[in-house]
């Protein structure tokens, strides 16, 4: 059993476990935070950034005027941004069987991983996971698309000249894997491959594997995912929370008894208490518009900024802010408005029973319908009429480099009335800030991060007693700004198996049971130790695999008992026995006898081992059909065929 | 051998009060505890002594499973758990959680405040009942307890139906509740995998119409709304209040839009306006078309469709109107019925089954003339309430509007119920709710089809299936790779292939392992059965020489094995050993010493066989 480590970002992962012969890749996250290397895409033109000199080396050597702008003191690249990929060149992607999602968040690369690589498995999600996340995706692409940029830089990625380049720049990792966003088609492409699961639904791979999801706690539909067989298990914890907020609370006790448990989307924000940032939020939110100020909330536009709606709603009455106008600016923000009224079955205990009144789940319709909260697609159009000062805006993408926010940023950042109030963890909001300095406009950091944090994490695993810790190599230390916070980091014994981007992990498991089934024949087995012959009908799982024909029980072993013959005798022995019963017969006699009975024995015949083109010649079969519709496959007669 | 056992308590060879036990590895299940539309005494609930004559049925039941909120799969429930006394958990999915305490409450309302019934369950029972409900997710495995598991699949009968599977071990049996095999304009169809239970319980409501396409019905429908319209008539569509209503409105109100039509359609009772708002909250539930749509447009907010209040019924001009309840015996839907009857002009379309005993059902067989009693109506507040006088008077009804049937009752028809067994591939089939005439015909359908067993059991009679539950075994991964190695990588299923292995039972497990293994951990010595066999033989040269003679005459005979002349004055042939002897008297007849282990034996007899013919002249002794 082997684990390859496609992403080396600790929230948003990209794994593949190897196990009992299938191929199942946990989440598919996309490190967003390239992009704070590129210029931002503003919606109206802005002769600020269009006049930015571009950059030369001091010494003249290296001219890339074309490619980098100096903008605010720092180098940025003048292109369309980029996002930071899993590892492709680890394993062959065609080759995953499974894709298991675990939220919303960390799917944003299923595009990149399912198209054009060859892939022809399956991806698991739960229905909100699928839609949410197909929001995110179509927002990512029409604010790509929305701001287009022919020009591609691509000469500062070449090693020799990244070198030479200043500031963070010259650090930025894995640029080579940096790739432009991806088109509405793709995502439609990808997205039509995911299968819907529910929280605990028992899903049955090949026969081999059962894959389960469970409630994560932390987003709508978000999940972590029990990987089993009859004898190992595997827990998959990704972005799970504890606090009571709007999800489903947190599955713990199906993880209990795991041989290995994989931790990762632990918090972010380990030191800051997301109640009181909440707090902090609302107070300084109620402060600027006091004082005749604009905030502006740059966020994505589904998760938190439910909590934050509801925290407002309550908020607003108190703190006589009734008048003030919120606006949310998404070209998804109506849809993801009203998808999050429609998963009761998803939500915390208390918004399901308000649903059974029926009351929408989530106050924020109320706020729609009082007109306290409108929202619209873009800052085009409607908005630019109706649009009132002071007023509080939520709106993405939260690294401030597209989306409509960076609109905002260019309107409010002289003054120093208004406020940024940043409440996603994802980015550094000095790095966020840097192209728009110097700036007037007051920023507040409240980074609301619900998953776990370590002081959970440890009483969890406590309780649930994995046998192997395998995490991400950063929670093996203390964050590097404060190294002296040994509380920051998991300790656990034996200590977790760490791993990084490009990392293959052996995982310890030592397989020593497989499960038949006996058929009832059988039965009743009377001695506690019996001699049988077994017929082995079907035993291979790689073999079911190449059909790709899941089947919902393990192959059947056939046995048959040989008649009466208990224990392990000698002729002599039986000749003994007999001759106490006062029968006299001789060794050929039962011998004889024995073989009238169908007694015989054989040995099996040796076949030779496939050799390397038999197995590429299988594969290339399985391969061309793998797409036949189903009813081909009624006129072919299965070799592996059994009676399951 | 293990059995299941199914005993229908309601809804056996009958339509109404489904209520079916089933007993299935050492558990108990009620599956769905309705009541029966038309009757009003003792009958109308499932009898549960049959569970136990007196005393709660807690420890009888391991749980109850509601599969929707129809009132002839939901409407005992109250009784069963307050009145007759029931604690434990009572399963059933979310918009049927969410709606089934309205439709109980109305039902109570209906019988207790109108009828003047006593000894029935009250509000605070209901909400009583409705603690002891646990949501059900689709697809989700719930474990009940250790062993018994349940899962719910997509029904499409109404919102939030399902389908359920109960599974014990390696037994199991799905109830399907009702369920509808073809999409409509808001729900979608029932689907369930592959999963090869015991027993398929289905209804069978529509179990010998093959109904024409949903589109003709359809397009029959609007004609003929649209033709009473026309001439200036009523249309009355007597539906319950969730469900089918929803369906036709959509319809109606697509049509209206399309044709610009102007007559009011009104929807009676103030629960339409909340049923509409289930539809919108539970949307997940209703069909892929309406699911993709929501946000730009919600079929569920109807513009040409408004309240009725009871004095538009004497409105002069066209109208349609949908009221409650759909079978015509009791509410709305009657007293507007009473008005229209007399007039030819005015129609009415029922849009589904109508139990025994109701009005619906009466005119639906051409009864041009009813009895009923007379009774007063009074108001009272939202809700209307009904009251029969101290010595009534019977009123006699003639019927001249014109009636019209038209099959919208989503239900499975018998095309329906094949593609299910199809689906799931059933080891048994059992039929309930439906009638008895009709369940014999599909019965012998599905026999003659897909040749398994099916059962229609009346009220109170059991149903048993013995079972073969296979028995799970772990087997030692040492074993099967040794054994796969022997025959090569590939299995070949047309092959059986002996394998050798030791079974251990132990502390409640089965455990096949190598025997070596097995004596190894029980410490038993390992004995050895060997098969020894003399064969004589007339050859004139000395021992050696014949010995040399078997060997190079083997050697010729048996390609492929290893045989081998050993110095000590044997030869081998893998693992049998073949010695020569001969007595000083006949130094020429040879007796050849043959011994082989159990193992060998094909091998061995063989060889005896082939050394008692002699060996051929002419071999030379090397």
């Amino acid at each position: 059993m082997k684990l390859y480590c496609l992403s080396g970002h600790p929230t948003l992962p990209c794994n593949v476990l190897k196990f009992k012969s299938t191929t199942i890749m946990l989440d598919c996250g996309l490190d967003t935070t390239s992009v704070l290397q590129f210029l931002p895409l503003p919606l109206v033109h802005s002769p600020r950034l269009s006049k930015l000199p571009g950059w030369v080396s001091k010494d003249g050597t290296i001219n890339l005027e074309k490619e980098l702008k100096e903008c605010a003191g720092r180098v940025f690249v003048d292109s369309q941004p980029e996002f930071c990929l899993p590892e492709k060149e680890l394993l062959d992607l065609s080759t995953i069987d499974v894709i298991l999602i675990s939220n919303y968040h960390c799917m944003m690369a299923l595009p990149y991983i399912t198209e054009h690589t060859g892939f022809t498995g399956t991806v698991y999600a739960t229905e909100p996971t699928l839609q949410i996340g197909r929001l995110l995706m179509e927002e990512l692409v029409n604010f790509m698309e929305r701001v287009p940029k022919a020009q591609s830089a691509t000469c500062w990625k070449y090693k020799e000249i990244q070198r030479l380049l200043p500031g963070p720049l010259k650090d930025a990792v894995e640029v080579s894997t940096w790739k432009r966003c991806y088109s509405m088609q793709d995502v439609n492409s990808a997205l039509s491959k995911v299968q819907l699961v529910g929280y605990s639904q028992k899903v049955e791979l090949f026969g081999a594997v059962q894959v389960t999801p469970l409630s994560s706690g932390y987003s709508l539909g978000s999940s972590n995912w029990i990987i089993q067989s009859h004898y190992e298990k595997v827990s998959y914890v990704s972005g799970s929370s504890l606090l009571t907020t709007h999800p489903q609370p947190m599955d713990q006790s199906s993880l209990k008894n795991s041989d290995v448990l994989i931790l990762t989307g632990l918090t972010q924000m380990p030191t800051a208490n997301p109640d009181g940032m909440l707090g902090d939020f609302c107070s300084n939110l109620a402060m600027t518009i006091r004082a005749g100020g604009n905030v502006l909330v740059p966020c994505y536009s589904s998760g938190v900024i439910y909590d934050l709606l509801e925290c407002l709603y309550q908020f607003i009455e108190n703190a006589n802010l009734g008048s003030t106008p919120f606006y949310f600016i998404s070209p998804v923000a109506n849809s993801s408005l009203e998808f999050s009224q429609i998963f009761a079955e998803w939500l915390c205990h208390n918004k399901q029973s308000k649903v059974y009144l029926p009351e929408p789940p989530f106050p924020h319709a109320e706020l729609i319908q009082t007109n306290k909260l409108k929202h619209y697609p873009s800052i085009h159009g409607d908005f630019s009429s109706e649009f009132r000062q002071p007023c509080v805006v939520f709106t993405g993408h939260p690294s401030l480099r597209f989306g409509d926010v960076v609109h905002f940023m260019e309107l409010w950042g002289k003054s120093s009335l208004n406020t940024i109030i940043f409440t996603e963890p994802d980015f550094s909001y000095l790095d966020a800030l840097a192209p728009y300095q110097p700036l007037a406009m007051k920023c507040v950091y409240c980074p609301i991060d619900t998953r776990l944090n370590f002081h959970q994490v440890s009483k969890l695993l406590k309780e649930v007693q994995p046998l192997h810790v395998v995490c991400p190599e950063q929670y093996t230390q203390p964050p590097p700004a404060q190294s002296h916070r040994s509380d920051l980091m998991l300790e656990l014994q034996p200590p977790p198996m760490p791993y990084r981007r490009c990392s293959v992990l052996g995982l310890p498991f030592r397989r020593r049971w497989e499960r038949i089934q006996l058929l009832p024949e059988v039965g009743p087995v009377a001695t506690h130790l019996s001699d049988i012959s077994i017929l082995l009908s079907l035993v291979h799982h790689s073999a079911l695999q190449w059909g790709k024909k899941v089947f919902s029980q393990p192959p059947i072993v056939q046995v048959l008992p040989l008649k009466k013959m208990r224990g392990l005798a000698t002729l002599g022995d039986l000749v003994n026995d007999l001759q106490r019963a006062g029968t006299k017969v001789t060794k050929p006699t039962i011998s004889n006898t024995l073989r009238r009975q169908g007694l015989k024995s054989c040995s099996a015949r040796r076949v030779t081992l496939l050799k390397p083109v038999h197995v590429q010649a299988r594969l290339k079969f399985a391969r061309e059909h793998l797409d036949d519709p189903e009813e081909d496959w009624e006129n072919v007669i299965w070799s592996d065929e059994t009676k399951i | 051998m293990p059995e299941i056992k199914v005993t229908p308590l309601g809804a056996g060879q009958d339509v109404g009060r489904s209520c079916i036990l089933v007993s299935i590895g050492g558990k108990n299940i009620m599956l769905d505890c309705g009541m029966h539309m038309g009757f009003n005494d003792d009958r109308r609930f499932p009898d549960f002594s049959y569970i136990t004559q007196q005393g709660r049925l807690t420890e009888f039941l391991d749980c109850v499973i509601i599969s929707h909120f129809h009132l002839d799969h939901c409407g005992a429930l109250p009784y069963m758990s307050e009145m007759v006394g029931y604690d434990g958990p009572i399963y059933m999915t979310h918009p049927t959680k969410a709606i089934c305490p309205i439709l109980l409450e109305d039902f109570r309302k209906i019988t207790v405040d109108k009828k003047g019934e006593t000894n029935f369950f009250t509000s605070q029972m209901i909400k009583d009942c409705m603690k002891k409900v646990v949501p059900l997710n689709l697809h989700q495995t719930v474990q009940v307890d250790d062993e018994l598991e349940i899962k719910a699949y997509y029904a499409g009968h109404v919102l939030g139906a399902a389908m359920v599977q109960i599974k014990v071990g390696s037994e199991s049996v799905v109830y399907t509740g009702d369920y509808n095999m073809t999409p409509d304009r808001h729900l979608g169809a029932a689907w369930i995998d592959k999963c090869r239970p015991d027993i398929l319980i289905s209804e069978s409501t529509y179990a010998t119409t093959i109904r024409d396409s949903k589109r003709c019905r359809e397009r029959d429908f609007l004609k003929k709304v649209h033709e009473t319209v026309e001439r200036g008539g009523k249309v009355l569509i007597p539906v319950f209040a969730l469900g089918r209503a929803q369906e036709l409105c959509i319809l109606l109100e697509t049509f209206w839009e399309r044709m610009n039509m102007k007559a009011p359609i009104y929807f009676s009772t103030g629960l339409t306006e909340k049923a509409n708002h289930y539809y919108k909250l539970f949307i997940t539930w209703t069909n892929q078309k309406i699911r993709k749509t929501f946000v730009q447009r919600n079929m569920f907010e109807f513009k040409h469709i408004k309240a009725f209040d009871r004095s538009y019924a004497d409105n002069p001009g066209p109208m349609v109107v949908f009221a409650t309840p759909g079978m015509l015996h009791a509410g709305q839907s009657l007293q507007i019925f009473k008005k229209w009857a007399g007039n030819e002009k005015n129609m009415i379309i029922m849009p589904g089954y109508c139990v025994q005993g109701t009005i619906g059902h009466k005119i639906l067989n051409g009864q041009k003339k009813l009895e009923m009693e007379n009774r007063q109506t009074i108001s009272n507040g939202q809700s209307e309430i009904e009251r029969c006088e101290p010595g009534c008077c019977r009123l006699s009804l003639e019927v001249k509007l014109q009636v019209e049937y038209m099959s919208f009752s989503a239900h499975a028809d018998a095309k329906g119920i094949m593609q299910l067994i199809r689906m799931a591939e059933p080891r048994n089939m059992l039929l309930v709710h439906g009638e008895a005439k009709k369940m014999e015909f599909l019965k012998d359908k599905i026999e003659q089809e897909f040749t398994i067993n099916c059962f229609m059991p009346a009220n109170g009679e059991t149903t048993t299936v013995i079972t073969n539950p296979s028995v799970p075994v772990d087997i030692s991964l040492n074993l099967l790779k040794r054994e796969m190695a022997l025959g090569g990588p590939l299995p070949d299923p047309k092959k059986p292939r002996t394998m050798h292995g030791t079974l251990i039972m132990k502390d409640n497990s089965l455990r096949l392992v190598t025997p070596e293994q097995a004596l190894k951990e029980l410490g038993l010595n390992e004995h050895q059965l060997r098969f020894t066999c003399r064969v004589q033989l007339q050859d004139p040269h000395s021992d050696p020489d014949t010995l040399s003679r078997i060997y190079t005459h083997l050697k010729s005979v048996l390609k492929g094995y290893t045989i081998q002349h050993l110095p000590d004055g044997t030869v081998m042939v893998e693992s049998i050993v073949i010695k020569v002897s001969s007595s000083a008297e006949e130094p020429n007849t040879k007796v050849l010493l043959l011994s082989w282990s159990y193992q060998d034996e094909d091998l061995g007899s063989f060889l005896s066989t082939l050394l008692k013919k002699g060996l051929p002249s002419g071999l030379s002794s090397m």
